[in-house]
């Protein structure tokens, strides 16, 4: 929504991303506070009990990795339930570049995300022909003959034992603290934000809402659907593959059990419970689905101090509660914590006036 | 000679398993027929079926019948509430969010059960006689013989029922076109309930026949995840199709954990079904007998 007073007399303005100095001054702001928060991490852990760095660095690879499934499903429509598994694709792809072929950090990650782009337009290669369920029954099973290659290939993936992964150098300095790691993890997530939120300013941008909004005009206007459509696996697989390869090279071991099909579920709930098609919608997400099982973890600690017995029960809940959660969140807020932002937001800019 | 043998039993074997996945997938191209939604909790209606029955029996020491009889009012009531609390809200939504929601719900539901049950395998009590028989050269265990009895009868009531019944004309209308159905007087919402709960007992029995096989635990629900292949070999709205999908499923399935597991070193099993599923949709996307969408600028 446009803010009273402001008046666009150019189309650069009018395109502009941050149109407003009040924007402007609030993401200084922002890119302050990211930029000192490892130095400020240490008091808050002491205060919240957890680690936080450890946890922004999480967020920040999901971050990642949703606005990757975001371009897929979000802006092109197709439901993708394989992200887990391209993600351990990346993972993987990195860690056998470098500890098997020898290669540098800096030229694996990319190519990590090349071999993860070209294995998820080859899952992709389907859509050409097939759209919405069929195609998310397709990309489900992806992921089982993904995770089947990660698990039985045991010559180039270590099979169920996995890989152990080295942590990356940058000029000489071992990015192996969480802090180092924190800069290096951000700078591929404000890379990715940018490119999801300028990718809709593009011809192929604008291909892919055009695509997803309704194919058959989008093909009518001259749109190469089938090109954009395998395009748009092949960019929303290359950033999830580079998730997926800075996660192996913070984690420093890379193992099948963590790319299942959980993930990829955890990935569409992010997309989902963030808002589907909004940049922001991806970090609200990712920001939501990491917080919360720490959230969870809290009254199951209270809990078991006093009934041993129940900790158990409450940690195999803890997922139905992942579950509880989808389910409210898709019948009463479907479009997601990016679209109550905005109500919140105009509501304060319109107030009194509730139109 | 031997190698014959082998070959037809692996199909037995096959046979049995496929017309359980028939069954299950029964279900979901009824739900998907009548309401457009399809239900990626249709593993743990299975898995929750085979626990309430196995728990019925075991710890409340029903006889088998009672218990069985049991298991299905608790699947419809299970299946009512789902409709009602869970799919009546989503109506008119994209599929995204109708897959999430399914996907939400087998989250709830396997939560629930290893809270209550554990993760523990369980073994059923002997329903079906274990005595292996022998044709010729084949060792067959008379679980797997009786599996497939039960199926194929199951399959035939239902058969029957859409073919016959006022109900299962209704829904079969129903899947034709809602509107239709609506405008001749048939109660869509009611349809729709009714395809859950019918998908809910098809899922319960298949649930208990297989758990006499393999035993009952939370992997049960895997077993969910096997009918996407079958129903995508027969047509996702095709109910002919969902009984020679999940039988055609069944056989290669076990081909293929029988003839490639040594080159592959294990579990192909677990992942032949998901292959075939990727070639079919390459060649044949809309299955056997599914309807072909037709579009045209």
């Amino acid at each position: 929504m446009q803010q009273c007073g402001i008046f666009h007399e150019t189309y650069k303005k009018d395109m502009a991303i941050f149109q407003t100095p009040f924007i402007k001054v609030w993401m200084a702001l922002f890119f302050i506070f990211l930029a000192i928060f490892p130095f400020i991490a240490r008091p808050i852990n002491s205060i919240v009990g957890t680690n936080t760095l450890y946890l922004a660095n999480l967020i920040g690879i999901y971050i990642i990795g949703a606005h990757g499934l975001n371009i897929l499903t979000g802006y092109t429509g197709q439901i993708s339930l394989g992200h887990g598994a391209f993600m351990g694709v990346g993972a993987y792809a990195s860690a056998i570049l470098t500890m098997r072929a020898g290669l540098p950090f800096w030229i694996a990650l990319p190519l990590a995300g090349l071999i993860t782009a070209v294995v998820g337009m080859i899952f992709g290669i389907p859509s050409l022909r097939l759209k919405g369920l069929y195609l998310a029954i397709a990309t489900m099973a992806a992921q089982f003959i993904i995770e089947y290659a990660m698990r039985n290939w045991t010559a180039l993936t270590g099979g169920s034992s996995g890989m152990t992964v080295k942590s990356p150098s940058f000029f000489g300095i071992l990015l192996d603290t969480d802090r180092s790691y924190y800069y290096l993890i951000y700078f591929f997530v404000i890379l990715a934000t940018l490119y999801t939120k300028n990718i809709t300013r593009t011809r192929p941008g604008r291909a892919f809402v055009a695509i997803r909004d309704r194919h058959l005009s989008a093909e009518v206007m001259g749109v190469n659907v089938w090109l954009y459509r395998i395009l748009s696996f092949g960019v929303s697989s290359f950033m999830v593959g580079i998730s997926g390869a800075l996660w192996a090279h913070y984690v420093l071991v890379v193992s099948d059990e963590h790319f299942g099909i959980w993930l990829s579920v955890q990935y569409l709930a992010m997309i989902i419970i963030g808002g589907m098609g909004h940049v922001l919608g991806a970090i609200y997400g990712a920001i939501f689905m990491t917080l919360l099982p720490e959230l969870l973890r809290i009254p199951e600690h209270a809990l078991t101090t006093v009934y041993p017995d129940i900790f158990a029960i409450f940690n195999s809940l803890r997922d139905g509660v992942f579950g509880v959660i989808i389910i409210l969140f898709l019948i009463f807020e479907p479009d997601g914590l990016a679209a109550r932002w905005h109500t919140i937001r105009n509501y304060w800019k319109l107030w009194p006036f509730s139109y | 000679m031997q190698e014959f043998w082998f070959f037809l039993q692996l199909i037995i074997q096959g046979l049995a398993i496929g017309s359980v996945y028939s069954l299950v997938a029964l279900g979901f191209v009824l739900i998907y027929k009548a309401s457009s939604v399809i239900n990626f909790a249709q593993g743990e209606l299975l898995m929750v079926g085979a626990y309430v029955c196995l728990s019925l029996i075991v710890q409340f020491h029903l006889p088998f019948w009672a218990g069985f009889l049991l298991t299905m009012v608790f699947s419809v009531i299970l299946a009512l509430a789902i409709e009602r609390l869970i799919l009546r809200p989503m109506i008119g939504e994209p599929v995204i969010s109708i897959i999430m929601v399914t996907i939400g719900l087998s989250l709830v539901l396997k939560s629930f059960v290893s809270a209550l049950w554990g993760t523990q395998i369980r073994v059923f009590p002997t329903i079906f006689p274990q005595a292996p028989v022998r044709f010729g050269e084949i060792v067959v265990s008379q679980v797997y013989i009786y599996t497939f009895a039960a199926s194929i009868v199951f399959l035939i009531i239902f058969a029957l029922f859409f073919k016959y019944s006022r109900m299962g004309i209704a829904m079969r209308a129903t899947a034709n076109s809602n509107q239709v159905a609506l405008s001749m007087g048939i109660s869509v919402k009611k349809i729709f309930a009714i395809s859950w709960c019918v998908a809910a007992i098809v899922s319960a029995v298949g649930g208990i026949l297989i758990g006499n096989i393999n035993g009952v635990n939370v992997t049960l629900s895997a077993v969910g995840l096997k009918v996407f292949p079958a129903v995508i070999l027969g047509g996702l709205d095709s109910i002919p199709g969902a009984v020679l999908g999940g039988l055609i499923i069944g056989i290669l399935e076990n081909l293929s954990g029988g003839y490639l597991d040594h080159f592959f070193g294990g579990g192909v099993k677990e992942v032949a079904p998901f292959v075939i599923l990727v070639i079919i949709l390459m060649i044949k996307p809309y299955g056997l007998f599914g309807t072909e969408e037709i579009e045209r600028v």
